[in-house]
């Protein structure tokens, strides 16, 4: 009937516990709210800027609050929500770093997704002189969305510098599956990163 | 005149009594009253898609439609009601109606209070949404419907859907709350006084009885309506239709008082024609249905307690340049929402003028009342 989720997104709905509150950041036509409300019974709200996507989540009888993400949250109270949720938008962020500290603060837990630029497709073309098009970043340098591209490892810096708790984490290539590479070489071989993160204590 | 497929075509407005009596917010009570109320579209037999259409400040029971074949100008929210419009006629039973205290034909200050004989005038009790609410719920009594398929309304009205949600939680579905606010602000309530104090010192006014004096208040409601069309217009909206332009393309001033920039033709026409259809005391008892509205109130200042209660869906829709009731307003009624655990969607809609453009058919507005709507008339089906 519907068309299969996408696999990072049903990957994040095993990880999110039934019944819970959730606030999609950047929901798009709130695929994973429609998906997570089904197999999951949580009640979401999604956040969206674009009107059309708007318009589609509500049509879809998605709860949708439409704000821009880069706002902030200042709207939304300390820990009223189980899980903060944010796919493939961090990287299109002017602060992700703020965001994610933002996130940190309304949710329990935080579940983040991006484009990993430590792939080596992205290091060839670096090496070859050009900023990478890659089946996870297909835009060119100059109409682009992402401004604020990061590696698994320069991720992983950041949590740590920031005393976030990595709770859970998987890596995926093109095809969304955790091959045997990425084990042995994540930043290399790793497209698209999932991290599950909460503040310590 | 031929009508438009889209249009409800020729209403007939009705005249319905309510016998039960009404104890109002101010501790009055009326012993029974009179509601003038237009329906479009046809209400099914399981009486689950009936929709109401609460009006604003100056609105009435003529929301879509004409009166007559000749009649030039369509019902107040024409744009949005009938056959394929958002607020569809073939799939909604609409119910439109004048507040109480209106002077549009519901019992108010230009009717007769039948314990005296005598027109009611500025005695008229001063009247709340909770008191609109409680006399809608007694229309919709009358009409034999249990629960709305949705309540909607913009501005003041959107007060009124605010309110049967919290008053009435297993009567509403759906509550579309339009260019609305939890309650208004000082600034709102300061353009409200100086909206009152334009009529009640109009030397016309006769203490409210001006019927019986044979005069009518019109320099002060003109005025008070010259004022109010300031803030329906964001400063850019204003700038771009009007500018610094003069009436007279010789482009000299003329050093009177006359009309001689556009803007003050506008307010002018506008304020002059408003005279012709309004009355005064409605008009004070209006505004001070605004100052009042405050459900948060009785909760302890908590708007979110006070939505605790509620059951309907909510979608809360706001106007970007809309300074009168802005969309920080509505995000703050959206937030109280969420904090409550309610189902809410929100759209912030890019608009051009201001809080006039709740009744403008804009694209992206009428998409998303469409889409929500359309879901509303699918799940009565079901």
């Amino acid at each position: 009937m519907s068309t299969p989720l996408r696999p990072d997104l049903a990957l994040i709905s095993g990880w999110i516990a039934p019944g819970s509150r959730i606030l999609d950041l950047g929901c798009g036509d709130g695929a994973l709210l429609a998906h997570l409300a089904k197999t999951r019974q949580v009640r979401g709200y999604g956040l969206e800027i674009d009107d059309d996507n708007v318009a589609a989540c509500i049509a879809a009888g998605i709860n949708v609050i439409q704000a821009d993400v880069d706002d902030g949250l200042a709207e939304f109270a300390d820990r009223s929500f189980d899980y903060v949720v944010m796919t493939q938008a961090l990287q299109a962020l002017v602060r992700p770093d703020q965001v994610l500290a933002e996130m940190l603060r309304v949710g329990r837990e935080v579940i983040v997704t991006f484009p990993n630029f430590g792939h080596w497709r992205v290091r060839v073309a670096l090496l070859g002189g050009h900023m990478p098009h890659t089946p996870a970043l297909p835009a060119n340098w100059y109409d682009t969305e992402n401004i604020h591209l990061c590696t698994l490892a320069d991720f992983d810096a950041l949590c740590r510098a920031s005393h976030w708790q990595v709770l859970e984490r998987a890596l995926l290539d093109r095809s969304h599956r955790a091959g045997a590479s990425i084990r042995v070489a994540p930043n290399l071989f790793c497209e698209i990163a999932l991290y599950k993160l909460r503040l310590p204590g | 005149m031929a009508v438009a497929a889209d249009s409800v075509g020729v209403v007939a407005p009705r005249r319905i009594a309510i016998a039960t009596p009404l104890l109002l917010a101010c501790g009055q009570r009326l012993n029974g009253f009179e509601l003038m109320v237009e329906t479009y579209g046809q209400l099914n037999a399981e009486r689950s898609n009936a929709v109401l259409v609460c009006h604003a400040l100056s609105g009435d029971h003529h929301a879509a439609g004409f009166h007559s074949p000749d009649d030039r100008k369509p019902g107040w929210w024409d744009s949005a009601i009938g056959p394929g419009k958002p607020i569809d006629t073939t799939k909604f039973f609409v119910v439109c109606l004048n507040n109480l205290g209106g002077c549009r034909g519901s019992t108010g200050p230009t009717t007769i209070n039948p314990e005296t004989g005598a027109l009611w005038g500025p005695d008229f009790p001063i009247v709340t949404v909770r008191d609109w609410v409680a006399s809608q719920a007694l229309l919709a009594d009358h009409l034999g419907i249990d629960a709305w398929a949705a309540v909607i309304g913009g501005s003041l009205g959107g007060m009124q859907v605010m309110q049967w949600t919290i008053d009435y939680p297993n009567r509403v579905r759906h509550a579309l709350v339009i260019a609305a606010a939890p309650r208004i602000s000082a600034q709102n309530i300061a353009f409200n006084e100086i909206a009152r104090q334009a009529i009640l010192s109009d030397p016309e006014f006769h203490g409210g009885r001006y019927i019986e004096a044979g005069a009518r208040p019109e320099r002060g409601l003109k005025l008070a309506r010259m004022l109010g069309h300031i803030t329906y217009l964001s400063d850019t909206a204003m700038r771009a239709r009007f500018g610094r332009m003069l009436r007279d393309g010789d482009g000299q001033y003329n050093f009177n008082y006359d009309v001689e920039f556009e803007v003050e033709s506008y307010l002018r026409h506008q304020g002059n024609s408003f005279v012709d259809r309004f009355d005064g005391n409605t008009y004070l008892l209006m505004t001070k249905a605004l100052d009042y509205f405050d459900p948060a109130r009785e909760y302890g200042d908590d708007l979110a307690s006070a939505f605790r209660a509620a059951t309907a869906k909510f979608l809360v829709v706001s106007f970007s340049v809309d300074w009168r009731f802005s969309p920080a307003r509505s995000r703050e009624i959206v937030n109280a929402l969420i904090a409550a655990g309610r189902d809410v969607s929100y759209a912030r809609i890019d608009s051009q003028l201001g809080h006039d453009d709740f009744l403008m058919p804009i694209p992206q507005y009428h998409a998303v009342l469409r889409n929500y709507l359309d879901r509303v008339a699918t799940e009565g089906r079901a």
